[in-house]
């Protein structure tokens, strides 16, 4: 990564146009050609550096719901139950985090009934207590990192 | 508030946009849409909100970013939606929500994300927060991640 990637991630995470030739408008604004932005973001792409590039979508307002929940797993079940939790299609990501509640989970689903159905499963099928925590206020959310 | 087109629309561009010269042609061409039915439903989404924003979403590791912490707050509620905004508008902070609190062994109400290269970056950051709150501060806790043991895109099938 040198700096005319650190150029590139850093101005595409403030947006990107929508027109008839948006990389050739960005390419312009960083001083490069139109063919050279396209190929250091695919290597960007490629290699990890970025994970997305494209529009980025709020699920709440398609309709679908979101919320964090966490569990207390106890350390010689943790393995397990990682791997009952993970295998629900609804949780999206699941972080090991260095707290009593060792196990965070984000569930994605389709409409917000399925998020008490999925929580419920999960009771279930680990024995464990999930501790929901839907947001009840979102002050803000933008995840730009200057590279 | 989303018709059908929206959603294909959706479908077609969540794992990302083209990477071609014209990339709303490209999709348009993908639906059998015009370009112009393209980008003016994308900016009908990006002004009401469906679409956040259309841009690029880093890897923090690979950027350097190896302190990611979930900080928790407890503050009062009275004064959580002043605090909450505040808080959000520090420039390290990625995320910043009210959630509910579980007493008694969850006393946390408002939850910031922060970001830093090293623990001392994070550690400033985290007094920052911190300072801020003051004596609305009525307890405090960080988690770091210590492992990711699942990650996918949020994806729906619309």
């Amino acid at each position: 990564m040198d700096d005319i990637d650190k150029q590139i991630i850093n101005a595409l995470q403030d947006g990107f146009p929508i027109c008839d030739a948006p990389y050739q408008q960005v390419a312009a604004h960083l001083g490069l050609t139109e063919q050279d932005l396209i190929t250091r973001l695919k290597a960007l792409l490629d290699n990890g550096t970025l994970t997305r590039f494209g529009p980025l979508y709020n699920a709440e307002q398609m309709g679908g719901a979101l919320t964090l929940a966490a569990v207390k797993a106890p350390t010689e079940r943790y393995d397990e139950i990682a791997e009952i939790i993970n295998s629900f299609p609804e949780v999206a990501h699941n972080y090991a985090r260095s707290h009593e509640l060792n196990m965070w989970i984000v569930l994605a689903t389709q409409t917000p009934d399925q998020i008490q159905q999925t929580i419920g499963a999960i009771e279930k099928l680990t024995g464990l207590t999930v501790y929901n925590m839907p947001k009840n206020k979102e002050y803000f959310v933008n995840l730009k990192l200057e590279a | 508030m989303l018709d059908e087109t929206d959603r294909k629309i959706i479908q077609a561009t969540q794992a990302g946009l083209p990477l071609t010269p014209q990339p709303y042609q490209t999709i348009a061409e993908q639906l059998g849409l015009s370009a112009d039915d393209v980008m003016m439903r994308l900016t009908a989404m990006q002004n009401n909100g469906v679409i956040r924003r259309i841009g690029a979403v880093p890897n923090h590791y690979k950027l350097g970013y190896r302190f990611n912490g979930m900080t928790v707050w407890n503050v009062p509620d009275e004064f959580i939606d002043d605090l909450g905004q505040k808080v959000g508008q520090l420039e390290f902070v990625s995320h910043c929500y009210h959630r509910p609190r579980h007493p008694p062994e969850w006393m946390y109400n408002l939850f910031a994300m922060v970001h830093g290269k090293s623990q001392e970056e994070v550690d400033k950051q985290i007094q920052q927060i911190d300072d801020l709150l003051g004596d609305n501060n009525l307890g405090c806790d960080v988690l770091y991640s210590t492992k990711i043991l699942k990650k996918t895109g949020f994806r729906t099938s619309a």
